[in-house]
């Protein structure tokens, strides 16, 4: 891949400069050290084994090598860590970035503007004055769930004053550090990101919502997200920063972590759209216990490459996962997105639906694994590719590795992938849409599974989101 | 009232050294008339209809397509004396679906995702939008273009804006096209053209049809593949499209069998890229006994 021509020099100067005046003070050290991870929990005052979690990562992501041999991935070489840890403290210090929305770079202020956003959600969705507006909705929430005893704070808030808790289930048994070396390095310098816990036996009915709260704490770029629904509760958690985010940095290494105990049911949802300078690479996790169901719906756009493949452990038995994903990979765009199914108990069942399109030269991949354990009998699962093209230049690889060792299962694959057909186009032509119209009209019904899932105002953007990149008019 | 007139069509596919396959059509048709359109597969029928429409795989070398119109074509919308004959082979398919061209397709697309009650309604507020830019005047595109604010609002949500035909407005407008076309309500919330069966699809190109209110609709071989009773309630809706709205059919077919139900005022043959004969309905029977190769003959030994 070519490095830098897609990036118009002018906004990744903009952004640089923009944080650069926000954060001089911070930005003296260099290179991810002992010395930054303290500083960092220091800050933050936390108890002692966080410190030392952060410490043993940092040496297990100093251990290990950057992924480089997996077949078609995206290229990392230009992840240089000595160049983006020297930004991450201003994150946490700054706590909300701009002071003013003119302060914003331009074409953060013009996508706001193009997806029809009002003023204070502006300002809130891009750290400006965001305390006021989300302490509001954050109040009004807890007030009716604190009662059953719902949870819902900030993960650095949650490391005060729900210890215990965090400290039983953060990056132990789902996400350890050891997983893989952006995971080790998010169990580092985490910072900020959602605490989620349901009680037995409750339903909160109104999805939990992260889209006001993350941005008042200014949102790092290293958000842990741990959400842990005890025995036969339900929630659906939505992570909704479908807007382009502001950022300094060029890697965004987030960690979420799900525990779906015995009947119990998530659907986590988010809504992704990244700076086209960021790395993006995450770890994404749920284990599911007996009869449990996880449902993992996602969209992913805008970075320059994403690294991304949400992974469900199905432990006990009975226990269902969903995945719905959707990629969008314009110019200069790698997204390298897919699904981790475990099943390692029997009478469990899996369906992965993915979705992606690509046009401009962009790149998608669907990396995928199903893994079925020797005696994981009467499991099921059921794996459906499409990939939609809007040019030769375009691009779209399906990797779907099955590892089956239990003979009693059902395993379905299947993938399609197609161009935007001009037979198509000029069908819609005729009816009275313009081009750009029928184009959009196929995509939107192409990713209608995904948008049907979720909440009406998280579609629209959805669909706005694509509609702007289709136009070419996000920055 | 509308006519469409061709004059003199030569068309090539669009590729280099691409074949010739119209060399000097002519017709003429006017809203209210129904035409048959005739001839053998690969005489050109279904290119004519596409060129029509405005389908980028052919190109046109000579001749002209154009569409008059008359004052008071489009209800609400001033049309001054130099709008009134347009050249559609420079326009785009939208604008002359827009001016009120239609075109039912043979096979027509499939598109997931998209329900019919959506698409419809997008298509026909597309339309009457376009409409008014293609009428309006200088000044009025000016004000339009200051108060562009940047965002065209999605196909999929469509949100009301000025002047469009809102969700509950348009769902009465189809209840009642389905019903003059005897179609199953159900229609409506299934994705476009997916799954339906031949006959389901042909009769979808109707409803657009009637929902559309072209002046001039070109109807491709959409008695093709089409049991007894499903070509009886297709030819009814083509009835009524010319009943009930006036508007003008160019019927493309192979057989006579569509023309026992929809009666043409007017019967071309095609042969070779060219209209050969035009005569009445009587022309279409004589075909049905004889075959095309008389008409050939004909031609051939008159030129």
């Amino acid at each position: 891949m070519s490095s830098e021509d897609h990036i118009k020099d002018t906004d990744t100067e903009a952004r640089f400069e923009f944080k650069k005046e926000e954060s001089s003070a911070f930005q003296t050290e260099k290179g991810l050290t002992e010395e930054t991870v303290r500083v960092i929990s220091e800050d933050k005052d936390e108890p002692e084994w966080m410190l030392e979690r952060r410490l043993r990562a940092l040496e297990q992501f100093q251990e290990m090598p950057m992924p480089t041999d997996w077949p078609g991935q995206p290229d990392l070489s230009e992840v240089d860590i000595d160049e983006i840890v020297p930004y991450i403290r201003p994150d946490i210090e700054a706590r909300g970035g701009a002071e003013n929305w003119e302060d914003l770079p331009e074409e953060i202020q013009d996508t706001f503007d193009k997806l029809g956003i009002p003023e204070a959600e502006k300002n809130a969705l891009s750290g400006v004055g965001a305390q006021y507006e989300s302490e509001i909705v954050y109040q009004n929430m807890q007030e009716q769930w604190e009662e059953k005893g719902v949870i819902f704070c900030d993960m650095d808030k949650a490391v005060q004053e729900h210890e215990e808790i965090v400290r039983e289930y953060f990056m132990t048994k789902c996400v350890p550090p050891s997983d893989n070396k952006f995971a080790a390095l998010h169990g580092a310098i985490w910072s900020g990101g959602s605490f989620v816990y349901i009680p037995e036996d409750t339903t909160v009915n109104m999805p939990v919502q992260a889209y006001f709260r993350m941005n008042s704490e200014g949102m790092g770029q290293f958000e842990h997200t741990l959400i842990i629904a005890e025995e036969n509760s339900e929630v659906h958690y939505i992570e909704g920063c479908s807007a382009p985010k502001y950022s300094a940095f060029n890697l965004h290494s987030g960690g979420v972590e799900v525990f779906v105990k015995e009947g119990a049911h998530v659907q986590y949802s988010t809504v992704q759209n990244w700076s086209k300078n960021t790395y993006n690479l995450n770890t994404k996790r749920a284990i599911c216990e007996k009869d449990g169901t996880m449902e993992w719906v996602s969209g992913s756009m805008g970075s320059k490459a994403t690294m991304l493949y949400p992974s469900t452990i199905l432990k006990g038995p009975g226990a269902t996962d969903n995945h719905i994903t959707i990629a969008f990979a314009g110019e200069g765009q790698n997204i390298d997105t897919g699904a981790k199914v475990y099943h390692n108990a029997p009478n469990t069942s899996s369906t992965i639906e993915s979705k992606s399109i690509s046009k401009d030269g962009g790149r998608t991949n669907y990396r995928g694994l199903v893994h079925i354990a020797d005696g994981a009998e009467n499991s099921s699962t059921a794996v459906e590719c499409d990939a939609l093209m809007f040019d030769n230049e375009s691009t779209s690889d399906t990797m779907p590795y099955m590892e089956i060792e239990e003979s009693k299962v059902d395993v379905a694959h299947e993938a399609t992938v197609g161009k935007i057909g001009d037979e198509d186009v000029f069908y819609l032509q005729s009816r009275g849409l313009d081009d750009d119209d029928a184009k959009q009209m196929i995509v939107a019904g192409f990713i209608e599974p995904i948008t049907e899932e979720l909440p009406i105002e998280y579609a629209v953007e959805l669909n706005r989101l694509i509609e702007l990149e289709m136009e070419g008019s996000l920055g | 009232m509308a006519t469409l007139e061709i004059k003199n069509l030569h068309a090539a596919v669009a590729e280099e050294g691409g074949e010739t396959i119209l060399r000097g059509v002519d017709l003429e048709v006017k809203s209210g008339e129904i035409h048959a359109l005739m001839g053998p597969n690969g005489s050109g029928k279904s290119t004519t209809a596409k060129i029509i429409a405005g389908h980028p795989a052919y190109e046109v070398t000579e001749g002209e397509v154009l569409l008059h119109i008359e004052e008071d074509e489009f209800e609400g919308v001033d049309i001054d004396d130099d709008q009134l004959t347009w050249d559609l082979l420079d326009l785009e398919p939208n604008e002359r679906a827009a001016l009120g061209i239609f075109l039912g397709f043979q096979y027509p697309a499939e598109i997931e995702g998209v329900t019919m009650v959506n698409f419809l309604r997008t298509a026909l507020n597309a339309k009457l939008e376009e409409r008014e830019e293609l009428f309006e005047d200088e000044e009025e595109a000016e004000a339009d273009e200051d108060d562009d604010s940047g965002y065209d609002t999605s196909p999929m949500e469509g949100d009301v804006e000025e002047g469009e035909i809102g969700v509950a407005e348009f769902q009465e407008i189809l209840q009642e096209k389905m019903e003059l076309l005897d179609m199953d309500e159900k229609f409506a919330h299934r994705y476009l053209n997916a799954g339906f069966s031949g006959g389901e699809k042909k009769q979808n190109e109707v409803l657009q049809a009637a929902i559309l209110e072209p002046s001039i609709a070109v109807l491709d071989e959409i008695d093709s593949g089409l049991d007894i009773d499903r070509l009886q309630d297709v030819s009814d809706g083509i009835n009524a499209l010319r009943d009930e709205q006036g508007t003008g059919i160019l019927q493309i077919t192979h057989y006579q069998r569509i023309l026992d139900y929809v009666e043409p005022d007017h019967v071309h043959v095609m042969i070779d890229g060219e209209i050969a004969k035009s005569g009445d309905a009587s022309l279409a029977e004589e075909l049905e006994d004889k075959g095309y190769d008389w008409v050939r003959e004909e031609v051939y030994e008159a030129a």
